[in-house]
């Protein structure tokens, strides 16, 4: 195992890793809050579709982010409207999020080319890695950790700044509290709608930034299918990480440590079909979800936010 | 007593509040003065809670007006309310379990504006504790705490916001006789601080004890406000009911027979995995009433569901009539006549969206005629539920309804008839007429003495002392799982009990912070 | 003054009809919107669309062949969703139906050349129907032992089983003669489906509509279907009262599982007669809308099964006729789910306009009462 090879593994890792992470941190966002939004990889797709469809056409690459970060404030509002105001079931809410998000991105993906033909194939701007000077000469870490494009350098100081502000500031403490118990945030003057809209639609934003990251940096570029179920993977991390931003990275860093060994075995020329080294990804969450179960279980420490997936109202008479 | 402010801290004039199918408020007037202990006295479902809702901004009147310290006002939310000094400790606390003692002080606050100082909320809340004597940790965890200490967090969070008017419903279901002196002594220093004090109960005795002022409320209406001086319990008692109220139910004598339950150095964990039953033994005989007296959160909890097959007992052994249960399936303790009635009707005892004819048959529905084979005899079932509600005078529409849409008290009829309905040899009866009205409680109480006519076993918790006492043939106390005694409860000395639910053992000299006031 | 949300005091009967009725109208309307703002004109659109779908005898028989698959993927789901056990995993259900259909019917002659053929859609169903059971068992084992979230679980599963199959049909049982299409040697014609004479309407149909019936008698006239519904009102409860949750929860995604895989019998064996690429265009994700859309219930499933059919058939027609893109049933199709996961709230609350708390009279404020006496 040379040198070389650790850092280009570990370089494939971060990397891949980043739209796993933005997704799964908005995901906690948004579950801290109480409310389960299961749309994760419809808004993930529409983010990718949309925000490459419009770095495309304004040859602006900030252009998309702004664009992909807008559609997932928007389907996540949708959600938050259902799942806030009306009091519909989340598990089905979200699930609907998902379908109509994957079948509409695939749509867009269909019409929103050149002259209105498909966006596969095309080539748009995307964010390229920015060696952070002295850093990146560092051997095996720096060419790795810091040789990465912005939106991954974003989420070095996202995560901390995001853990700070959840356990350490008075709307962080607010935001906990509408999650554990809606009732006593309420009749302490907390504004629950307010605080679990807010959070669902930031949540949104910061997923659909995640696919922009793929179809932008990653890949780059746009093909039918493009998350293949990273959404779904981002919410088993949302557990894995216990529902807090810090270690999800640890969770981020192990999936796009999978993908970037898929790469490298079949860059490598093994015997092993494609098909069943695209499975690895999921078949490890399971593991990953069953071990996490199990372990929790076992601590008997309560992780899920208290009223997770829970409408609340204040008018029921007690 | 300082000398009367003649300007009301609150007055509520013609305060209406409607909910679905109920007026729970109708016109109803209220005031209290600074520096005064005012009493809401009522039975369950009169009103009092719902009143002093909208008082703290929860709910919003239909009709009606509050003033302040003579000014009106109108509160939207309770944040409203509470930059207007009124804070409220209700009977279910508002407090994030997860969080600590002193993240619960600032929940809802505008200042600190966004970065927290813990330990700078930390001393503002050791200096308050020591104040008005209510002994905290800040750096406590709510789940940590008990249900006593909790509560004094939830007074320190009114003080230190500043409240004028405090507002305590129904505070003292969940202390022993000595923690509510030490609450009385606390509330005194409040009003010799010029504060008003809104205390709702439904216990005549306290309320006599602690108050200055009395209103009590009845169907949602307003009856009488009177001084403490010039009123008696049985006054207000007849005001509460509207006629004279039996306090005794008839309960004859008999002499017990065989022994149906046998528990024997049972010891169990509690969800957090910490021993809640320690080397409990007791025996209950046909026939005979065994009331378990003490405050919630010492191991009763966990007891009845040992018995009931829904928690695992780690040491021990629970026989009913010679048949080893301990560890078995609810399905096999129901199969041995073992009937529960749980303290979480909604939650655990019925199915709120189904009718009632499918709840009634929740322990049932696997015998003929209910069923045949694998089928359901709708038919069947119709019948055997609507002998039920005629039996039981259940108040509801057709055994069709939802169970969810019947009162309290039809609530507990319902599951009481089921749980009578398969003729249990023992029946374990959790808090039963906690939230009943008067008709209700004593329907459940003759309920619960008619199956010890019929040879029953009863093993009845409850927190309510005085219930225990009129019911039960002996008394077992349970303090931090383990039993403090069993003694009978004929010319029961109710004050020896209650140094047993504070965990002095009979023969024991009290420590001394424990002495009461 | 305010809008507020207040409880109802029974279960409104009209509105267990009118909501989803009114949830149509507005999806429609919505739709309409969105086609206007695209151009075209919605009325002419939504005819097309029902005679693409409805209109005459073959238009009819696609309808029907879409639905098939959804209604045996939505039933499975349904009874799944009833106790609230949220198999997400119909699509690789139904893709492993395929898959062991395929094996029976492609393999098995040679394994057994003594086989009289007749036998080999017989087992093809049965395979169908055990291989989406046990793929739909391995979630419910580890949620009723390990209490392992299910939604996600169902949801791996699906990818594992999509990856699984395509390795196949592009790899070791690729049809050589295949002209590069994607998909194994076609099934000998024991191995087919009866179908309706003129129409590609095969069998399926007919075990859809027998799992129907089933399933209904089942949940309201048995105490399985009583423990079911007890389970998923209120797991608490039913654990009280006695009735065992992991047996139930294996026992319903046996169902489930197997009523999906059944799904992907229907699709190899009735329609494609191979298995190839265009098994898995997302039946099994689209009848969780028609399980939710149906209320749980049998008959709503089979009648949503076939409107939302209708739906993509007539969407596909207008795409062809109107050159308008076949996402408008998509939008259709979405509109029309929001709309009515929306409209379940008034169910159980209703509307009320609050014009603010009403101010009394004035009134001169009466001396606290200072002795007692009856209100």
């Amino acid at each position: 195992m040379t040198l070389a090879l650790i850092t280009s593994i570990l370089w494939v890792t971060i990397r891949a890793g980043t739209s796993l992470l933005y997704a799964t941190v908005g995901e906690i966002l948004t579950e801290r809050a109480g409310i389960l939004n299961l749309g994760v990889e419809g808004i993930m797709i529409v983010g990718a579709v949309t925000g490459f469809a419009a770095a495309y056409h304004t040859k602006q690459v900030w252009v998309g982010v702004g664009v992909a970060m807008l559609a997932g404030a928007a389907m996540a509002s949708i959600h938050a409207f259902l799942s806030v105001s009306l009091r519909a079931e989340q598990v089905v809410s979200g699930l609907a999020l998902t379908i109509f998000g994957t079948g509409l991105a695939n749509y867009l993906g269909q019409r929103l080319g050149p002259g209105g033909a498909p966006l596969v194939g095309m080539v748009g701007p995307k964010f390229t890695p920015v060696p952070l000077s002295a850093l990146a000469d560092v051997p095996v870490l720096g060419k790795s950790v810091f040789n990465q494009d912005i939106l991954t350098y974003a989420t070095y100081i996202l995560v901390p700044l995001l853990w700070f502000f959840l356990n350490r500031t008075r709307p962080g403490l607010h935001l906990r509290a509408v999650g554990e118990n809606p009732q006593t945030a309420d009749a302490m003057g907390v504004n629950v709608a307010g605080i679990r809209y807010l959070y669902t639609i930031v949540g949104g934003m910061l997923i659909a930034l995640g696919g922009a990251h793929l179809s932008l940096a990653y890949t780059p570029g746009w093909t039918e299918g493009l998350t293949a179920g990273r959404g779904w993977i981002a919410v088993a991390l949302v557990i894995f990480a216990t529902w807090d931003p810090v270690r999800a990275v640890v969770g981020a860093i192990l999936f796009g440590g999978i993908n970037a060994v898929q790469f490298r075995m079949q860059a490598a020329g093994t015997t092993i079909p494609a098909a069943f080294l695209n499975m690895l990804p999921y078949a490890f969450t399971i593991v990953v979800l069953v071990f996490v179960t199990w372990w929790e279980g076992i601590r008997k420490r309560v992780g899920a936010p208290a009223a997770l997936g829970l409408p609340y109202a204040r008018e029921e008479k007690r | 007593m300082a000398e009367l402010d003649p300007i009301p801290a609150v007055r509520m004039t013609g305060i209406v509040k409607r909910f679905p199918g109920v007026v729970a408020n109708d016109h109803v007037d209220f005031e209290a003065l600074p520096g005064e202990v005012h009493s809401l006295l009522g039975e369950n479902g009169a009103g009092k809670s719902t009143l002093m809702n909208i008082l703290s901004g929860l709910y919003v009147p239909d009709e009606g007006e509050i003033h302040l310290f003579g000014k009106p006002v109108v509160f939207r939310s309770p944040r409203d309310a509470i930059s207007h000094g009124i804070g409220m400790v209700h009977q279910h606390f508002m407090l994030v379990e997860m969080h600590t003692v002193a993240e619960n002080m600032v929940l809802g606050l505008n200042k600190p504006r966004f970065f927290l100082n813990l330990r700078q909320i930390e001393r503002d809340v050791e200096r308050l504790s020591a104040q008005y004597g209510l002994r905290v940790d800040p750096r406590a965890r709510i789940w940590q705490l008990s249900v006593g200490e909790q509560q004094r967090v939830e007074i320190l969070k009114m003080l230190y916001r500043g409240a004028r008017i405090l507002i305590l419903d129904e505070p003292t279901a969940v202390l022993t006789p000595q923690e509510v002196e030490e609450l009385f002594a606390t509330l005194r220093k409040m009003t010799a601080d010029g504060k008003t004090v809104i205390f709702i109960s439904h216990k005549l005795e306290e309320v006599m004890a602690i108050s200055d002022r009395i209103t009590v409320l009845r169907g949602g209406k307003a009856v009488a406000t009177v001084h403490k001086a010039e009123t008696t319990p049985a006054d207000l008692a007849r005001m509460m009911v509207g006629r004279e109220v039996l306090f005794r139910v008839e309960k004859e004598e008999r002499e017990p027979g065989e022994v149906v339950l046998e528990v024997s150095g049972l010891c169990a964990n509690n969800d957090k995995g910490l021993p809640a039953l320690k080397n409990v033994s007791f025996t209950i005989r046909e026939g005979e009433i065994l009331g378990v007296a003490g405050v919630a959160g010492n191991g009763q909890r966990e007891l009845a569901e040992v018995l009931t097959g829904l928690r695992k007992a780690t040491a021990g052994s629970v026989t009913v009539l010679q048949c080893d249960i301990t560890n078995c399936s609810p399905r096999k303790i129901i199969g041995e006549k073992v009937g529960h009635v749980p303290e979480d009707r909604l939650g655990m005892g019925l199915v709120p969206n189904l009718p009632v004819s499918d709840n009634v048959i929740m322990k049932t529905y696997k015998e003929r005629p209910i069923s045949t084979g694998p089928f359901l005899n709708s038919g069947a079932v119709g019948r055997f539920a609507r002998q039920l509600v005629e039996q039981f005078k259940i108040a509801t529409p057709s055994v069709q309804t939802p169970v969810r849409l019947l009162s309290g008290g039809n609530l507990q009829k319902t599951l009481l008839a089921r749980e009578i309905s398969i003729s249990p040899r023992l029946m374990i009866a959790m808090h039963p007429t906690r939230g009943l009205d008067v008709g209700a409680t004593e329907a459940v109480r003759r309920l619960l003495l008619e199956q010890r006519k019929q040879g029953a076993a009863l093993l009845l918790i409850s927190e309510d002392l005085d219930e225990i006492l009129e019911l039960a043939d002996r008394i077992l106390v349970l303090y931090e799982g383990e039993v403090q005694g069993i003694v009978p409860a004929k010319d029961a000395d109710i004050a020896a009990i209650g140094l047993m639910m504070a965990g002095v053992k009979p023969g024991q000299e009290p420590a001394p912070e424990r002495r009461p006031a | 003054m305010r809008i507020r949300l207040e409880r109802r005091l029974k279960p409104s009967r009209s509105a267990g009809v009118l909501v989803p009725l009114v949830s149509l109208i507005l999806a429609l309307a919505f739709g309409a919107l969105i086609l206007l703002a695209t151009g075209a004109n919605p009325l002419v659109t939504y005819k097309a669309m029902a005679v693409g779908a409805f209109g005459g005898k073959y238009a009819f028989s696609e309808t029907l062949v879409k639905a098939i698959p959804l209604i045996l993927c939505g039933l499975g789901v349904a009874v799944a969703f009833r106790m609230r056990f949220w198999n997400i995993g119909a699509e690789g259900q139904l893709a492993m139906g395929g898959f062991a259909a395929a094996w029976i019917a492609l393999f098995l002659p040679r394994l057994l050349p003594d086989l009289p053929l007749k036998w080999l859609l017989p087992l093809m169903i049965v395979a169908g129907f055990l291989a989406g059971a046990i793929w739909g068992l391995i979630p419910a084992f580890l949620r009723a032992f390990l209490g392992v979230n299910e939604v996600i679980t169902t949801l791996m599963m699906n990818y594992i089983a999509i990856l699984w199959i395509e390795y196949l049909f592009y790899g070791p049982w690729r049809d050589p003669k295949g002209y590069g299409f994607p998909g194994t040697a076609p099934f000998p014609q024991e191995a087919w489906l009866a179908r309706y004479p003129g129409t590609r309407v095969h069998l399926g149909l007919v075990f859809g509509l027998v799992a129907a019936v089933a399933l209904w008698l089942i949940l309201t006239r048995t105490r399985w279907g009583y423990e079911v519904r007890v389970i998923g009102e209120n797991p608490r409860a039913a654990r009280y009262a006695g009735i065992i949750l992991w047996r139930n929860i294996l026992l319903v995604m046996l169902i489930s599982g197997g009523l999906a895989g059944l799904a992907g019998v229907g699709e190899v064996a009735g329609i494609s007669h191979r298995l190839q690429k265009g098994l898995t265009v997302g039946y099994g994700y689209t009848a969780i809308i028609v399980a939710w859309m149906g209320q749980l219930n049998p008959w709503g499933v089979v009648l949503v099964a076939i409107l939302l059919a209708g739906l993509l058939v007539g969407g596909d027609q207008i795409q062809i006729t109107m050159r308008l893109p076949a996402a408008v049933a998509l939008v259709l199709q979405g509109a029309i789910l929001f709309f009515m996961l929306g409209g379940v709230l008034f169910n159980q609350y209703r509307l009320r306009l609050d014009w603010g708390p009403r101010r009394r009279a004035a009134k001169p404020a009466a001396p606290p009462a200072i002795s007692g006496g009856e209100s």
